[in-house]
């Protein structure tokens, strides 16, 4: 880094200022919140005492743990399906040309860029024309419920899981796979001892990514959720427009922890598989990341 | 180097165009999955919504989809509905100068460190972009709630009592906590790998420091800056959550209008339209971010 670069005096302790400012701002609301959940007051923004009465109150409400064990479900389903599907989605487009591959990869651009409430929107009208379709043509009556909130949460996944397994497979050598092929691979064997181990950061990165995404959703899931299948999300929404309570921060610590807990895990395991990785193959010249 | 050998073998181009053919198969095979789940779930989905946006709406709070018209379209040049778009435009674009203002320092202050703090600083800024979107928002409405922190704050300040909650002023604060890391991510990734050379070579020859920042640093940071403002500008256009939490629902926002038209005012049509209209702006949006090199940032 030359001199010139790095400002000096006033500008330097101004950009100094703001970048502490800007952390104050992104991490005090957070911190503030885990220390208002252990808060005695009734009101969630003041402080009481010390007390574990709202985790405890958490642990004896039904409706919540219900809403957890479906949000996890729901998660869990939908995660796996995206995943697999987006790893072939990624794999195909990286590595093979074939017909309709434009309008492939502009369909998976698509829910990246489209807005929450627009791909609500879609869900809702779509199911309920396919059930008042099926309804006409065989007589069964099918609800929104919990497979529909996992069919709407794999149709925006698949497309994060495929823009990160494709970013990974871009940056890899594709002549180690010819390598696999020469030495007498067959194709399965080279994907499943090459290729797959060398995406499975991307794949680890992109599956952890839907999980989030899936665990973090509102508005599609308030769309397409029936009695029974309300997520924690749209559960805690209901309640934090009706009125907030010291029970939603606690509510909130749990979910916050999850999603740390997912990071921490997400980087870890890129970790862990990127050295794997090292140690099997040991590809010279290349850049941790 | 010609082998006439085997010109006279069958092989060569026809093998290759077999062996190409084969290749497009199976990657047609490896996709299809994927590719028929999309068609199925997202695009038939789009047309659904574009069809229903040119449908009427029953009396009885229904939408029939006979005898296509532009009713729906042209209810959205209706005050009300004008209004709410205005007034979302104007969120979307205060909240996007305020994260340009603050991203900015931030990203050149983090461009400038050592490698360490760099990426220190970064990932302080990724942190809170992946835990819960819905939490983040909360913990807003709990800060400025009456009672709540800033307001004793400022009260033992001698301010008096700030009453922020289901204000504009909350929506913006919520929107640009929300969406501060889209600004501030793109913009380091250009100011990064500014050449320092060119500002090195200015400071040589008697420029001012300011003055090397708007002629050298501030240009090659355009795609960044131009990326970084449509990633902040089209979510906060749409957004639904925030002024939901933030704002009470006194004013009417797009994200907002769209959901009430679905949900409790059953003017599906309407709503149809408006979220298409949404999606159009955003897909526009996201063109001009190709074009401007978002893509490679």
């Amino acid at each position: 880094m030359s001199s010139s670069a790095n400002p000096r005096g006033v500008t330097r302790f101004l950009l100094a200022g703001n970048g502490g400012l800007v952390l104050l701002f992104l991490y005090a609301p957070i911190i503030l919140l885990v220390i208002f959940s252990f808060s005695g007051a009734k009101d969630p923004g003041v402080w009481g005492g010390f007390t574990f009465d709202w985790y405890r109150d958490l642990a004896d409400d039904d409706r919540v743990q219900n809403a957890i064990g479906i949000s996890v479900r729901v998660a869990i389903f939908s995660t796996i399906i995206a995943t697999v599907l987006g790893t072939m989605a990624a794999l195909a487009l990286e590595r093979f040309t074939f017909r309709g591959k434009k309008v492939f990869d502009a369909l998976l651009y698509l829910p990246i860029i489209i807005p929450d409430v627009t791909m609500a929107v879609m869900m809702l009208l779509f199911f309920t024309r396919a059930f008042d379709l099926i309804d006409a043509m065989f007589g069964t009556r099918f609800a929104k419920g919990f497979w529909t909130v996992v069919v709407s949460h794999v149709a925006f996944n698949i497309a994060f899981v495929s823009v990160v397994v494709r970013a990974r497979i871009a940056g890899m050598d594709s002549t180690l796979e010819q390598a696999a092929g020469d030495l007498y691979a067959n194709r399965w064997q080279a994907f499943r001892h090459v290729t797959l181990p060398l995406i499975m950061p991307g794949v680890l990165g992109g599956a952890l990514l839907a999980l989030t995404l899936s665990l973090d959703d509102v508005v599609v899931t308030q769309f397409v959720s029936g009695p029974g299948s309300t997520t924690l999300p749209v559960y805690v929404f209901g309640l934090i427009r009706r009125d907030v309570t010291p029970l939603i921060n606690a509510v909130s610590v749990v979910m916050l922890v999850a999603s740390l807990v997912l990071v921490v895990a997400s980087l870890a395991a890129q970790r862990a598989s990127e050295g794997r990785r090292r140690r099997d193959l040991a590809i010279p010249g290349e850049e941790p990341s | 180097m010609s082998a006439p050998a085997i010109d006279d073998l069958p092989s060569g181009e026809e093998v290759e165009r077999q062996l190409e053919r084969s290749r497009r198969r199976r990657g047609f095979l490896l996709a299809s999955p994927a590719y028929f789940y999309m068609v199925l779930f997202f695009a038939v989905p789009l047309v659904i919504v574009l069809v229903y946006s040119f449908a009427t709406r029953t009396r009885t709070g229904g939408t029939s989809l006979s005898g296509w018209n532009l009713d729906a379209y042209r209810r959205l040049s209706e005050d009300f509905i004008i209004d709410s778009v205005v007034r979302s435009a104007v969120f979307a674009l205060i909240t996007t100068a305020v994260c340009l203002l603050v991203g900015y320092p931030y990203a050149y202050f983090a461009a400038t460190r050592s490698p360490l703090v760099r990426n220190l600083m970064l990932v302080a800024v990724m942190i809170p972009f992946w835990t819960n979107f819905l939490v983040r928002n909360y913990a807003w409405r709990v800060i400025i709630s009456t009672g709540g922190p800033i307001s004793s704050v400022t009260e033992t300040l001698g301010l008096g009592e700030v009453d922020l909650l289901f204000t504009r002023t909350a929506v913006v604060l919520g929107l640009v906590y929300s969406f501060l890391p889209f600004m501030i991510l793109p913009l380091y990734a250009s100011i990064e790998r500014i050449d320092w050379r060119l500002v090195e070579a200015s400071r040589d020859l008697y420029c001012s420091g300011w003055k090397s920042f708007t002629k050298i640093v501030l240009p090659l940071s355009m795609p960044g800056v131009i990326a970084g403002s449509i990633l902040v500008f089209v979510p906060s256009l749409g957004a639904y959550v925030t002024p939901a939490i933030l704002g009470g629902g006194k004013e009417a926002l797009l994200g907002e209008y769209i959901v009430n038209q679905f949900l409790t005012a059953r003017n599906w049509p309407v709503g149809a339209s408006l979220s298409f209209v949404l999606m159009t702006v955003m897909l526009g949006a996201t063109i001009v971010y190709f074009r401007s090199g978002g893509k490679n940032l």
